[in-house]
């Protein structure tokens, strides 16, 4: 993850969060990474992990046992809808910058399924950017 | 959570012969927390330092450090890492681990062989055959691993590559205990950016800005250093 230092970092840290359970990279049920692991693994400050988590689990994607430690929640569809809201949120600035083109729901569509298909088939090629 | 404040300074000023090096300063800091201390040369970051490590004498205030004024039961609780390098040049790092235990009785030797280790440093090199980043590493696991409630580090990577760097923050950081105050100085912000729980900047012996880092992001929609380079030019 690269951080970009002119944003709060701890909101960079939530979206990171979400990101890696919506993914899966941390599965539902399994015990999140200590605060001092995620903060030597980002090379951020522990206060900072420490209020990013705190906002992951007021969010509904994680609890806090006393004594255990942080678990990826197990309910299903909290994690759908943090996929979903993820999703929703690429695809609004993907229409920020598409309508700032000056292109039609159509055009982008169209663009989507071209673009869709050649990275299926050449992930390397499919690269937009 | 600990509500005595970790520095409490008021009106704190020390002047060389007569030119004022830190005047009038207030400053409050709350442990739990990594403060970057930062400013460019001469704007008081080392004298500030010393003071609170009472490693100066001569100045006017009032001075807190861990609940003491500065003195022999600071010092017991502060762990000063000094921007000149401080151990003899003969020294092999066991030999400067046996001096940190002669000398601090909070000292952790097993903690120091581990951050030793982890910096991958010579044990059978003396200082004077070691590397600047060597040296500052070895010094660092020395500060480090002492259980002081304020640790103070003076330009603890300056002058150090970049590789050498990231894994000396690294070091800080899987070492820091959560209870303590780590009060770090540098002119390159940069390079603490993302680990700062909060900033303290410094001009001319006072302070020109202090606030949360992430805080101040919000509110300026800029890097701390971009922030600091602001401000300074005004």
């Amino acid at each position: 993850m690269k951080i970009d230092d002119s944003r709060p970092i701890w909101a960079q840290l939530v979206d990171e969060f979400r990101r890696r359970i919506a993914a899966g990279e941390w599965m539902p049920g399994a015990k999140v990474p200590s605060v001092r692991e995620l903060a030597l693994e980002l090379g951020v400050n522990p206060n900072t992990v420490q209020k990013a988590l705190g906002e992951v689990d007021r969010l509904g994607l994680a609890t806090t046992e006393r004594t255990a430690g942080r678990f990826v929640t197990t309910d299903a569809d909290a994690i759908v809808d943090a996929r979903a809201a993820l999703a929703a949120s690429t695809v609004d600035s993907f229409i920020t910058t598409a309508t700032g083109l000056g292109m039609s729901l159509d055009d982008a569509t169209t663009l989507l399924s071209r673009r869709w298909a050649a990275h299926d088939t050449n992930t390397n090629e499919g690269d937009a950017r | 959570m600990n509500t005595q404040l970790a520095i409490q300074v008021t009106g704190l000023t020390k002047a060389y012969r007569g030119r004022a090096a830190l005047s009038a300063l207030d400053l409050q800091l709350a442990p739990g927390q990594i403060v970057g201390l930062m400013g460019d040369n001469g704007s008081g970051k080392t004298t500030l330092l010393k003071v609170l490590a009472g490693a100066l004498a001569d100045w006017q205030g009032d001075v807190r450090v861990a609940g003491f004024a500065p003195g022999p039961d600071s010092k017991a609780l502060v762990s000063f890492l000094p921007d000149a390098s401080f151990l003899p040049d003969s020294h092999k790092p066991d030999d400067s681990i046996a001096l940190y235990a002669r000398f601090f009785t909070d000292f952790d030797e097993q903690k120091a062989r581990e951050m030793i280790d982890f910096f991958g440093l010579p044990w059978d090199r003396t200082l004077k055959e070691m590397s600047k980043g060597m040296r500052e590493k070895l010094q660092i696991s020395l500060a480090m691993s002492r259980r002081a409630k304020v640790y103070l580090l003076d330009e603890p990577i300056s002058g150090v590559d970049p590789a050498s760097r990231d894994i000396i923050l690294r070091g800080i950081l899987s070492n820091f205990d959560e209870d303590a105050l780590l009060l770090i100085s540098t002119h390159l912000i940069q390079d603490v950016e993302q680990i700062v729980d909060s900033v303290l900047f410094l001009k001319g012996g006072e302070v020109l800005l202090q606030g949360e880092a992430d805080a101040l992001r919000a509110e300026h929609s800029s890097s701390l250093d971009a922030l600091f380079r602001k401000v300074y030019a005004s």
